[in-house]
């Protein structure tokens, strides 16, 4: 289901500016822009070993990483901290408790110091506990210090979204309630690929974040991943296919299924401007904006409950932005208003035939 | 003529300990020149607190304000017994702190009262002191949200192998936070370079410890970490405790201690302290227990300063903190560029902290472009 969508080309990554960095962290090797071009050397990989693949380098590059989480010393319930252990040494890779408050604000003091805290939360569902650490002290340790301190050498990551079976706590996307608290930023990777470089550009971004992985595409998603160290840029999304009538916003897993939404459409005759997010806060507004001002037309579907979901910032902005350019009113295919049911999960989720009737509505408006 | 050199004197109260084979001594040697240091902090730290009780009431401190009369001989006795090496977190109780840390009493007021001149610049207020060059990680709003990062400090500290260790403090209220007990949980497991320091002022908010502790003995509450009770009204006797717990938390593991302490002031100046106790209790703790006092009768009893250099040292601080006091109020306001700095570095040239901006229409703009 992956292979199908377009993919920014590696070598374009080299034109992508490393974040400002402090510390150990490094940046990402650029050639000068006249050297000719080389292809790097790519594997096929599972998300699972791309992100693993992200922490061994994390690790490698800054000798003041470490990951600690419940779990983390085997590999992790996904086994995404595979063997770093063994490599690296329980200084560095660190079990904890099953008690995330604790854990978070652990990271938080610990990348207080300047060091990179490379937390992992078992489950979103589980990051809960650990809200008040997030939003209160993560968050707003940069702005409310005057600049005296900061954590941004914090990175969570966590299993997000649904995976078919998840019911009420494996199976959430609690990103709306963190692109509500400035200072933070959200990211979700759509395939290998992407949870490699957005992974390691959290890293070492010197911000606190938050990675969402879509846990369905943890052994789903397979692609070509090069070997080595690279990073994709936050806060950018990326227009997966260009098209004309309707642009198409989604994120993580849910890139998916719009992207067959949209081949069922184009069956139709409906060009679809494909475009995955990637970071939810700060998002990219300009690129949504003028994809919209192209198209007309905006839909955008998330895992999440529709109402307050990030989707409703998305359209509340760009009816904004672009209120001559509509066509339509904005289609927004989310979530139910509902706990996440293990029963009804098919009916609960914004599937394929509901973009796809969304897309259609929204065209022949 | 005073005496010179060292002078040994007797503590006043036994510490008591929880699964501790050794404790700190009874006795402690001091000098003039440590004794004047002490004291001298302790009075500015008082009428620093005096101010700022002041300012809020003539409303020129606009935010929440906790002061911290009363409790001034844990943060200097702690100050004498470690270094600015050691980490400190603390709560929202925090001026004396960023006092003890190197700052001025002009640069606490400015943050109290919002000006530029501030830590935060003064985004953060009463709650929000901070001093990076001194190992200060501040004060914290959410009761007890400092411990597990005291626990990740402590971490660093290990993984630098310095030989210092991260005091991180919280009071009998947030003795009751679970968090606490999920940072001493994981502190015990990597024998972390860490004291928990629970400021015993024997009221969290408005509910006394014995309402709201099932075991008010705070120094035990580590269970399988092993804790001490110290005099927190004697400077030196935080002081000789402190010693002995860096060097328990550097050598063993984490360690709790409860400095039983009083504050004079309700928990925040909304508060007028007397409704859930009453003032007699204050007065006699005032009389008995003073710990600016005991400091001063140290200086006399040891005879290494006279009663005419305390009042020298007093006249002094008056004028500084008075001085103080003028430049905070004069002192220019943030810019207001301030609103939207360090909320997030190195963004994209595209990026734009988004708000509403009324000089053009309603919905979304750049609030900084």
């Amino acid at each position: 289901m992956l292979s199908s969508l377009p993919r920014r080309a590696a070598r374009q990554l080299r034109g992508v500016a490393a974040p400002s960095l402090r510390g150990a962290a490094r940046p990402l090797s650029t050639a000068p822009s006249d050297a000719p071009e080389e292809e790097p050397e790519t594997k096929k990989l599972t998300m699972v070993a791309a992100i693993n693949d992200a922490l061994r380098i994390a690790l490698k590059t800054d000798e003041s990483a470490v990951v600690f989480g419940e779990d983390v010393a085997f590999g992790g319930v996904f086994r995404c901290t595979m063997g770093l252990r063994d490599e690296f040494g329980e200084e560095r890779v660190l079990n904890m408790p099953i008690n995330e408050q604790g854990l978070v604000g652990f990271g938080i003091g610990l990348a207080a110091v300047g060091s990179t805290a490379i937390a992992e939360v078992q489950f979103a569902d589980y990051i809960f506990p650990a809200m008040d650490q997030i939003c209160n002290e993560a968050a707003k340790f940069r702005y409310r210090s005057g600049a005296e301190f900061d954590c941004g050498g914090l990175t969570i990551r966590a299993p997000a979204q649904a995976v078919g079976h998840g019911g009420h706590y494996h199976s959430q996307s609690p990103e709306a309630y963190f692109a509500h608290t400035p200072g933070l930023k959200v990211v979700y990777p759509r395939d290998a690929y992407t949870a490699k470089g957005l992974l390691l550009s959290c890293i070492r971004d010197r911000n606190p974040c938050l990675f969402f992985e879509p846990k369905i595409l943890y052994r789903s998603s397979v692609c070509d991943v090069p070997t080595g160290d690279y990073m994709l840029p936050l806060g950018e999304a990326e227009v997966l296919s260009p098209g004309e009538h309707i642009t198409c916003v989604a994120w993580g897993a849910q890139v998916h299924t719009m992207a067959r939404a949209c081949e069922r459409a184009a069956a139709e005759g409906v060009s679809c401007e494909v475009i995955d997010l990637q970071t939810i806060a700060p998002w990219d507004m300009h690129t949504i904006r003028d994809s919209v001002q192209k198209t007309g037309r905006l839909l955008v579907t998330h895992e999440a409950p529709l109402t307050a979901g990030f989707g409703a910032e998305v359209a509340a902005a760009i009816q904004d932005a672009c209120f001559d350019h509509l066509e339509a009113p904005i289609a927004r295919v989310c979530g139910a208003d509902t706990p996440f049911p293990l029963a009804f999960e098919k009916l609960y989720l914004p599937d394929e035939l509901k973009i796809y009737d969304a897309i259609m509505r929204t065209v022949q408006y | 003529m005073m005496s010179s050199g060292t002078v040994t004197v007797q503590l006043d109260k036994p510490y008591e300990t929880f699964k501790l084979e050794s404790e700190p001594p009874m006795t402690a040697e001091v000098t003039r020149d440590e004794l004047l240091g002490y004291y001298s902090l302790m009075y500015r730290m008082r009428r620093m607190e005096i101010s700022a009780d002041t300012l809020y009431k003539a409303k020129h401190v606009k935010g929440f304000c906790h002061l911290y009369d009363g409790q001034e001989a844990i943060c200097v006795g702690m100050e004498a017994g470690a270094t600015w090496g050691d980490s400190v977190i603390t709560s929202y109780r925090d001026h004396a702190w960023q006092l003890s840390r190197g700052d001025t009493v002009t640069g606490v007021l400015c943050e109290l009262l919002g000006k530029q001149g501030g830590c935060a610049k003064g985004k953060g207020g009463s709650m929000h002191m901070y001093k990076a060059d001194a190992n200060f990680y501040g004060g914290n709003g959410i009761v007890g949200s400092q411990a597990p990062l005291g626990a990740g400090i402590a971490f660093a500290h290990k993984f630098a192998g310095d030989g210092c260790c991260s005091f991180a403090l919280y009071g009998d209220g947030a003795a009751n936070q679970g968090q606490l007990f999920e940072a001493l949980n994981m502190a015990a497991l990597l024998q972390l370079p860490l004291v928990y320091v629970c400021e015993n002022n024997q009221y969290g908010m408005g509910t006394s410890k014995k309402r709201s502790s099932a075991n008010d003995d705070y120094y035990t509450r580590g269970g399988y970490v092993p804790g001490i009770k110290c005099d927190g009204m004697n400077v030196l006797s935080v002081r000789e405790c402190t010693k002995f717990l860096k060097k328990h938390a550097v050598e063993v593991g984490p360690i709790v201690v409860e400095f039983d302490t009083y504050r004079y002031h309700g928990h925040s100046m909304s508060d007028p302290g007397i409704t859930y106790r009453n003032r007699d209790e204050v007065s006699q703790v005032r009389a008995a227990r003073d710990p600016v006092d005991r400091a001063k009768r140290y200086c006399i009893d040891t005879e290494l300063v006279t009663e005419a250099e305390i009042k020298e040292i007093d006249k002094e601080v008056k004028a500084e903190v008075a001085a103080a006091v003028e430049a905070a109020k004069a002192a220019p306001p943030p810019e207001q560029s301030e609103l939207w700095t360090d909320v997030h570095v190195g963004q994209s040239k595209d990026f734009f902290m988004r708000g509403p901006d009324i000089s053009t229409s309603s919905g979304v703009y750049g609030t900084n472009r």
